[in-house]
């Protein structure tokens, strides 16, 4: 099979499993709609990894370099004679690890949710969706122009908002959708405004092209390092406006708002979107503009690396006071993504200096075996104890064996110990940061410190603790101690990604991937190692004493550090300072101009964006009432207001 | 007179022999059976339209008076297209209605007034084409006589637009005092930007801007919408619209070329207001007519950004947006059409649950929706994004931002619509809405033209190649 025709049906079979599931399936064979989708997934899966197989070891080195192919490209809308948007497909290293990652991921969910989904009255719906998603995030990662990877990344957010929102009848899903939906549309406009300052100097939206242009001097280079505004320069916005509909995905700090929350999608969609792809695209957003970054903007690359670092430690805090395990792991997932970008961060181009790319994307890698078997451990919990609250849980370890251990393998990777993948990919970031920024390096130290504490106080509180007793209270749950821990199709995809969130740590990935394309032989120093790893251990075994046993010493440390300790339960009051930002400050300036508009402040609706709308708008209302006469004279005084503006006051200035 | 004349003026004359054909069937009691006469009409519309496109000439006639060029007869054609929609759309609700046959030939009157204004090259010839164009239109919008809101529509809209004009028209005269003509090339040449002439120009402006509707200049528009009969007020919000914004293009780019140092300015300031103060007012409106009322003055606002780029691409992009505004509106106006006058209902709270009995219609409206807000992959997201991409071009980063964080803000509207279709939940079932073959044929049409003209790049190609032959 020719890559082309490869790539092209890998984006193709998700969609057309979408189509016909919900144009077709989800009337004339709702229950067969799983199964039918899986089976495409497989294919799919299949496909993308003999692609990726042909291109890593075969087609794509030349001279020991990786190349950038395209495997197809068409003009699909010319807007101008050198400004066109293409629909195409690149081969490049960090492209075949993702599509193997997305389609992997996808494949691992869909027969996971044969058993989760069960029941479920829109069974065949859910298996559109989670075609559209797929095949939408394959054509994001496989875009060969900047334009390609904008339309693809709301198609994204359109099925992301879908999947959030899949149990509409629940007011917090639906306010979650929507959430997700306003924060990330907020960010894009910024990614918007991004696309069009670079391709405006560039005159391209041609990746290839674009970064050919930003790296090597040139006129394009010239005009838009010299153009700025407010003193910065021209690609340095851009760049800036690029990342922020990056961190707007990714859950980067401030723009993290909506992940916590978009965990009332089913579970399964919060291994597939919220932890393994979706959320890492802001990460491969600037791994594909990472030569301009680095290259010829490293000041953008700072804030990169400071925003990640930060967003790291912040989660990792919050993670540690939750009680809801998805919401655990949901700002697990914001810390490890914090980690993906400080390690761009502090890449740079080329060599050695280029240890960080790597690294991100290894960790990118093992990240997605590991918490995408989080999630669905986690999601075989919540099925049995048909809770997410840790404080229901413990003692589950009898109860369910496969998941127990499943978890406690993915537990382990993600904190760093060695033998298993985290520790690998982690380690190769950490020591990426020592090379570069001493700042950095330390506060990485204290989150994996963190991270090994939150898991574990999750891994014990669910499956040691207490002893389980279901609840016999709830009456129509009262056969849940009769069935069994969980069917095949959802413990089959436990125990593959167990095994592969040890093996995946043992790929060369250097080899692969690389910001220059030549292959990267990292030295693994084991000094280095020895500081993070008694670290983690050192965590892992005050997690034991804290919440091994019911004991009452967990409460007497968070009276002691009360402050921080109820910040973080209250994740910081981020969401509260939003409210307060677009409810107080924004209202509270249009209220010095006009006072009335106060008690619309003081009063405040939920919905900020709703409330701003609203609050303004009445305000306009009463021009508008009805009367002929003064609409005229608001005709007139417009007409007078500009011809003061225009004839009197113009030349003045 | 040669055959030249009849070539240059073909789509008005088609016009004008369409009208008289009504006259006399109305006079030789033709009309009387109502349905044999819409087919007449309908099929007369459609080959009015289809004959736009054949033997297209540029050239001017009467020393100046009157001119065409292709993308004149372009904008014709859009506006003949957008007609046939809309009385196709309506075909339901004219079976219903007595005086057809008047009905008719006040609104062809009217769309002979806007091709007249598009092809003037004389103020003149513009102040009475401009007049023909609106007072039919004003005459329309009492035809729901049993309603009293219809008649205050016609009432206010009247009223506004006679304001409107005698502003302007001392805005003429004080152009025509400064330079001594009226001819449009000659003025060009004797524009020289005194403070009299700034205040001409902002008279002229401010009796465009009125008609397209830009604030301050647009209270009287959400009550004439919501008064007039659904067809006219579609009429308004997309045939009018799309007349005016190709006049102001054109008298900027040809009378006003040396004024542009003046004129961008007030066209910025008016964006910023338009979209945003449309928007704002839109999101408060719990009638759906008022909701598409500020919804389109706001997309008048995207317009202009184009307008102001004065650029080949920016002058195409407008073209481009305005085509696919026509289709999508006149979607959106032929669903809002069927529910009120199959129901009465006019709130977007009543739409709850109209998903169910009417499965068709709701898509039709989401995709229609969608395309307004600028939602891929819909048309409507191409011909924003070449509108702001053309601003773009031009460097109004400032209005820009306003622009693309509006487009945040009309979201929360238009997305309401939808979700009082799709999702909300009401106690009593919305009846099934019934749909004529003649009408479903529109809808389809307007659909497939949303869908079509994004997803294919040879439109917008299409419309670049008029601009760039005529210069």
């Amino acid at each position: 099979m020719s890559d082309s025709l490869a790539l092209l049906l890998v984006p193709a079979l998700p969609l057309a499993a979408f189509l016909l599931i919900f144009l077709v399936g989800r009337v004339y064979f709702p229950k067969f709609s799983g199964i039918l989708g899986t089976v495409i997934m497989l294919a799919t899966t299949v496909i993308s990894m003999a692609t990726a197989y042909k291109y890593f070891f075969v087609t794509g080195k030349v001279d020991g370099v990786y190349q950038h192919l395209i495997a197809f490209k068409f003009t699909w809308l010319p807007f101008s004679e050198n400004v066109s948007i293409d629909m195409g497909a690149i081969m490049d290293p960090i492209s075949m690890v993702m599509i193997c990652v997305v389609t992997f991921i996808s494949l691992m969910v869909h027969i996971y949710s044969l058993g989760y989904m069960k029941g479920e009255d829109r069974f065949a719906i859910y298996y559109s969706y989670l075609g559209l998603f797929t095949f939408s995030m394959l054509g994001l990662v496989l875009s060969t122009n900047i334009f390609q990877i904008y339309i693809f990344w709301e198609l994204v957010g359109v099925s992301s908002f879908l999947l959030i929102g899949y149990y509409f009848d629940k007011p917090s899903a639906v306010a979650a959708s929507k959430k997700a939906f306003i924060v990330t549309r907020f960010a894009d406009a910024g990614f918007l405004i991004g696309i069009l300052v670079l391709s405006y100097y560039t005159g391209t939206l041609d990746f290839e092209t674009m970064i050919a242009r930003l790296t090597v001097p040139g006129s394009e280079l010239t005009a838009i390092t010299t153009a700025g505004f407010l003193g910065v320069s021209a690609l340095t916005w851009g760049l800036m406006l690029v990342f922020m509909g990056g961190a707007g995905k990714s859950a980067m700090f401030p723009l993290h708002i909506w992940l916590p929350d978009a965990m009332e999608g089913p579970t399964p969609v919060s291994a597939l979107i919220h932890a393994a792809t979706m959320v890492v695209a802001g990460v491969y957003l600037v791994a594909r503009l990472f030569p301009i970054f680095a290259i010829s903007c490293p000041v953008g690359l700072d804030v990169v690396a400071y925003i990640g670092v930060f967003s790291s430690m912040f989660a990792a805090i919050i993670a540690c006071t939750q009680t809801d395990i998805k919401r655990v792991l949901a700002y697990s997932t914001m810390s490890q993504i914090g980690y993906m970008m400080f390690a761009l961060g502090v890449a740079g181009y080329g060599g050695e200096n280029g240890l960080g790319f790597t690294a991100s994307f290894f960790h990118l890698f093992t990240h997605a075996m590991f918490k995408a078997l989080l999630f669905l451990g986690a999601g075989a919990v919540i099925h049995y104890v048909h809770s997410n609250d840790m404080r229901d849980m413990g003692g589950l370890r009898k109860h369910m064996p496969v998941t127990h251990i499943a978890f406690l393998i993915a537990c382990l990777a993600i904190a760093g110990v060695p033998g298993f993948a985290g520790f690998f990919s982690k380690e190769e970031i950490l020591t990426a940061a020592h090379n570069s920024n001493p700042i950095i390096y330390w506060c990485a130290i204290a989150t994996a410190a963190l991270t090994a504490f939150y898991m574990f106080r999750l891994y014990f509180n669910i499956f040691w603790n207490k002893e389980y007793h279901a609840h016999h209270s709830d009456s129509h749950h009262g056969d849940d101690h009769h069935h069994g821990e969980a069917p095949w199709s959802m413990k089959a995809p436990l125990i593959i990604l167990a095994l592969l969130s040890i093996a995946t740590g043992y790929i060369p990935f250097g080899n692969f991937v690389s910001s220059d394309g030549q292959a990267l032989h990292s030295e693994f120093h084991l000094t280095s190692a020895i500081l993070p790893v008694s670290l983690a251990i050192g965590a892992i075994i005050v997690a034991m004493l804290f919440y091994r046993k019911k004991n009452a010493v967990p409460d007497k440390i968070a009276g002691t550090i009360k402050g921080v300790y109820t910040g973080a339960l209250h994740k910081f009051y981020i969401d509260e300072l939003y409210l307060f930002v677009t409810k107080k400050l924004i209202f509270g300036i249009g209220g010095t101009i006009a006072a009335w508009f106060d008690k619309n402040v003081v009063d405040g609706v939920v919905n900020f964006s709703a409330t701003v709308g609203e609050n303004f708008s009445d305000t306009l209302k009463k021009m508008q009432n009805g009367k002929v006469q003064s609409y005229a004279m608001y005709f007139f005084t417009g007409v007078l207001g500009f011809v003061l503006l225009f004839v009197f006051l113009w030349d003045k200035f | 007179m040669d055959m030249n004349f009849f070539i240059l003026m073909k789509p008005e004359l088609l016009l004008t022999g369409l009208i008289f054909i009504i006259m006399f069937a109305k006079i030789a009691n033709l009309a009387e059976n109502n349905g044999r006469f819409l087919i007449l009409v309908n099929t007369l519309l459609v080959l009015n339209f289809v004959a736009g496109f054949f033997m297209n000439q540029e050239g001017t006639l009467f020393s100046g008076m009157y001119i065409t060029s292709d993308s004149m007869a372009f904008e014709k054609n859009i506006l003949n297209g957008g007609m046939m929609l809309i009385s196709l759309m309506a075909y339901d609700w004219m079976m219903r209605c007595k005086n057809t046959p008047e009905y008719y030939m006040l609104l062809l009157s009217a769309q002979l007034g806007m091709f007249f204004l598009i092809s003037s090259g004389n103020f003149l010839m513009f102040y009475l084409a401009m007049e023909l164009a609106t007072i039919p239109l004003a005459a329309l919008s009492n035809f729901d006589l049993d309603r009293p809101k219809s008649s205050e529509a016609a009432f206010k809209s009247i009223m506004s637009s006679a304001f409107a004009s005698a502003i302007m028209l001392f805005g003429l005269s004080l152009m025509y005092g400064t330079t001594g003509t009226l001819d449009f090339a000659e003025m060009q040449m004797l524009v020289t930007g005194s403070s009299l002439q700034v205040l001409a120009f902002i008279f002229v402006f401010a009796g465009i801007a009125f008609k397209l509707s830009l604030v301050p200049f647009h209270l009287w528009t959400a009550d004439v919408y919501e008064g007039s009969p659904v067809p006219v007020t579609a009429t308004l919000a997309v045939i009018s619209k799309a007349t005016f914004i190709f006049v102001f293009m054109s008298t900027m780019f040809t009378v006003f070329a040396n004024f542009f140092m003046v004129w961008d300015k007030v066209v910025m300031i008016s964006i910023i207001a338009t979209i945003t103060i449309g928007n704002f007012m839109a999101v408060r409106q719990t009638n759906l007519k008022r909701v598409l009322a500020f919804s389109s003055i706001a997309q008048m606002g995207y317009l202009l950004l184009g307008v102001a780029s004065t650029s080949v691409q920016g002058a195409s992009s407008v073209l481009y947006f305005m085509l696919i505004y026509v289709f999508s509106s006149v979607a959106i106006f032929a669903v809002v059409g069927l529910i009120f006058y199959q129901t009465g209902k006019e709130d977007v709270a009543d739409l709850r649950g109209f998903y169910k009995n009417n499965k068709l219609l709701s898509w039709v409206m989401a995709v229609a929706l969608f395309s307004l807000a600028g939602i891929p992959p819909t048309a409507g997201f191409f011909g924003k994004y070449f509108l702001l991409t053309s601003g773009a071009a031009k460097g109004d980063y400032i209005v820009l931002t306003v622009a693309i964080l509006n487009m945040i803000v009309s979201l929360y509207y238009y997305l309401r619509i939808v979700k009082a279709m799709f999702i909300d939940k009401s106690e009593n079932d919305f009846e099934r809405i019934s749909v004529s073959p003649i009408v479903t044929v529109s809808i389809v049409v307007c659909i497939a033209g949303v869908l079509l003209t994004g997803m294919s790049g040879e439109v917008y190609e299409q419309i670049k190649s008029l601009f760039l032959a005529s210069n």
